[in-house]
């Protein structure tokens, strides 16, 4: 079902939690709200899902206003970030609620709540756990039959809150593929929160970037992490340097290094006034030599080569920390150790100017 | 297995655990074995057995399981709107709660017995319809019912301040009535403090003398409970009998403890498991 959601505004006794929220999510959509925590992602969530009325604004689903459907005549699924399992029921007792509180005329038949919570059960891969209770479930267990219960109800929308939060690593990175993958079958629309960039980045379709009640930016993982509409996303989405300095004649000027500024970035080009620029640490070139006018010299503090990238900690030549990640060949050929001179060259470079 | 705390001292408090109970508690009442053993095991049953004693011990155990399910379902209100919801004036109604700990029993006795006696405030509307509390089965209800309020509201309390908020949003996105979400999700997860509640507003309620004493009148076979029936033996000096009413009390107290104690951790352990 799709999601409408305009000029949405809430605000918490004086503290604006959500101001000006304008967001479409379309049908069959897998959209990420990223943000850090107190940005308003979750409250937007809630919002959605009628467990928070806004102070102002609309919400649609697929064109008709919901803004007086109570929650549970929305018929969204929600799974809540510490699953909210009901404790005293068994895993076949929570996945059934959803069943068997429907009124009389509509609720199943027992024998056919039975099949319909074995076939959920068995499609989170734990039905052999229908007659244990939640606290004998592993966290990873235990997300999986809140979402098993969510889906009971053949949700119209998932709604999903820091839905890996508190799992473990590997753990986090099974879920992910499995939800990508239950997404792709059930095709539903889904929405998540998450703080975790790189959880938005691999499993969204659509990226929400939030912060202090607003929305930054929107678009494909490629777009936000490639096209950041401002410095916020730019530091947000990735590791990132950031170095601060003067625009002029589209040059950027740090310490005695000016660089040029780069294609990606327009009209910035053409301003003038303090500026931030932001390289991410794969699109430094590091050499032992000059490579031109458009490198500038640093010294190596510490290196860490354990991962697929070696990552090298360094301090650029007017003072600023610098990372850069390189290939384990590239690394082992520069024969790089602390206290090495260096020379580095941005690639690709993203210039915001805040003060003109 | 031997395994090692932070803080040392578990053979010290043990002791002093032992000690305290034996001093205050197992010394005390196994006088009252003592005493019984001084009468024989015929005169014991006499005493028991007589009809005078069994009315006193139905009418205990009767009044006190009404007055403790009274409380349960009211103290489930009280707590709620204490804990849940924020009103001018909450500090002084959760103070009110703890009144019928502080006051003494006897002065709660009076005024109960003032308020439903025939003619008092609240028994002159009562007394037109055929309905007598003040000196009738009813008022040992209500005077056990006062003395037990604060035991179920202040177990519940802890219990729902720790109750997450969003099972209950969690049944109704699943598609519950705010009914259904408290039958089904919150009234089972507040079981245990319930029952636990329960046992203690009832186990108070047995020992109770001071307000009954004025608001019953006393009458043996018809509001003459056991605290009275022991008392009124012991005015006669009749210490044997007095002890030997006072262990059934105590044997029938023990069980009923136990049994509420069994069913608490039963339905506590599915939580905690």
């Amino acid at each position: 079902m799709s999601i409408e959601i305009r000029n949405l505004r809430k605000i918490f006794g004086g503290f604006v939690a959500l101001d000006n929220i304008d967001l479409a999510i379309k049908e069959g959509e897998l959209v990420a709200l990223l943000g850090l925590s107190g940005s308003g992602k979750t409250t937007l969530l809630r919002i959605i899902a009628g467990l928070e009325a806004p102070d102002a604004g609309s919400i649609h689903f697929r064109g008709a206003d919901a803004g007086s459907l109570s929650v549970r005549d929305r018929r969204i699924g929600f799974v809540f970030q510490h699953y909210a399992l009901f404790r005293h029921m068994t895993v076949f007792e929570n996945v059934a609620f959803g069943l068997r509180v429907q009124p009389r005329g509509s609720r199943p038949s027992e024998s056919a709540i039975r099949a319909k919570v074995h076939e959920l059960l068995r499609m989170v891969q734990l039905d052999f756990m229908a007659h244990r209770y939640p606290s004998q479930l592993s966290g990873g267990q235990r997300q999986r039959v809140a979402l098993a219960r969510t889906l009971a109800i053949e949700p119209r929308i998932l709604l999903l809150d820091e839905p890996f939060g508190s799992l473990d690593a590997r753990v986090r990175q099974e879920l992910r593929r499995w939800l990508r993958r239950l997404h792709r079958q059930l095709g539903i629309t889904c929405v998540f929160v998450t703080h975790d960039q790189d959880e938005a980045l691999e499993l969204a379709d659509r990226v929400v970037v939030m912060n202090a009640g607003r929305i930054e930016q929107i678009g494909s993982p490629e777009d936000v992490y490639h096209h950041p509409a401002n410095a916020f996303v730019a530091s947000f989405l990735g590791n990132v340097n950031l170095f601060h300095g003067r625009i002029e004649d589209g040059r950027v000027y740090l310490g005695n290094t000016s660089l040029e500024v780069g294609a990606a970035n327009g009209s910035v080009a053409s301003a003038s006034g303090r500026a931030m620029l932001y390289v991410r640490p794969h699109l430094l070139e590091i050499d032992r030599v000059s490579a031109g006018p458009g490198s500038f010299p640093a010294t190596v503090k510490s290196v860490n080569a354990a991962g697929p990238q070696v990552r090298i900690e360094l301090v650029a030549e007017w003072g600023d920390p610098v990372s850069v990640d390189l290939g384990h060949d590239r690394f082992t050929t520069l024969e790089l150790a602390p206290g090495a001179k260096v020379f580095l060259s941005p690639k690709e470079n993203r210039v915001f100017v805040y003060e003109a | 297995m031997k395994r090692v705390h932070a803080i040392p001292g578990f053979g010290l408090t043990l002791g002093i655990t032992v000690a305290y109970l034996s001093v205050i508690v197992l010394i005390p009442l196994s006088t009252i074995f003592f005493k019984t053993a001084a009468i024989g095991i015929h005169e014991f049953f006499a005493v028991v057995a007589a009809p005078r004693t069994l009315a006193a011990c139905r009418l205990s155990f009767f009044a006190a399981t009404i007055a403790a399910i009274i409380n349960s379902a009211f103290g489930v209100a009280v707590a709620w709107t204490l804990v849940r919801y924020d009103f001018p004036m909450r500090g002084a109604i959760d103070a009110m709660v703890d009144l019928p700990f502080a006051l003494p029993t006897s002065v709660a006795g009076i005024i109960l017995t003032a308020l439903y006696a025939g003619n008092g405030w609240i028994g002159r509307w009562l007394t037109p319809f055929g309905v007598k509390v003040a000196f009738a089965p009813a008022g040992v209800v209500v005077a056990l019912t006062f003395v037990g309020l604060p035991f179920v509201v202040r177990t519940l309390q802890p219990v729902l301040e720790d109750l997450d908020p969003e099972l209950e949003e969690a049944a109704a996105t699943l598609g519950a009535s705010r009914l259904q979400a408290f039958t089904r999700v919150t009234l089972p997860a507040l079981l245990p403090a319930i029952l636990a509640g329960f046992t203690l507003a009832f186990a108070r309620a047995i020992g109770e003398y001071g307000s009954v004493v004025f608001i019953s009148g006393n009458l043996p076979m018809r509001t003459e409970v056991l605290p009275l029936l022991i008392m009124s033996k012991l005015e006669q000096f009749d210490y044997a009998g007095a002890a030997a009413i006072a262990m059934v009390t105590l044997l029938i107290s023990a069980v009923l403890l136990f049994a509420a104690n069994v069913l608490q951790r039963w339905s506590a352990r599915r939580l905690t498991a």
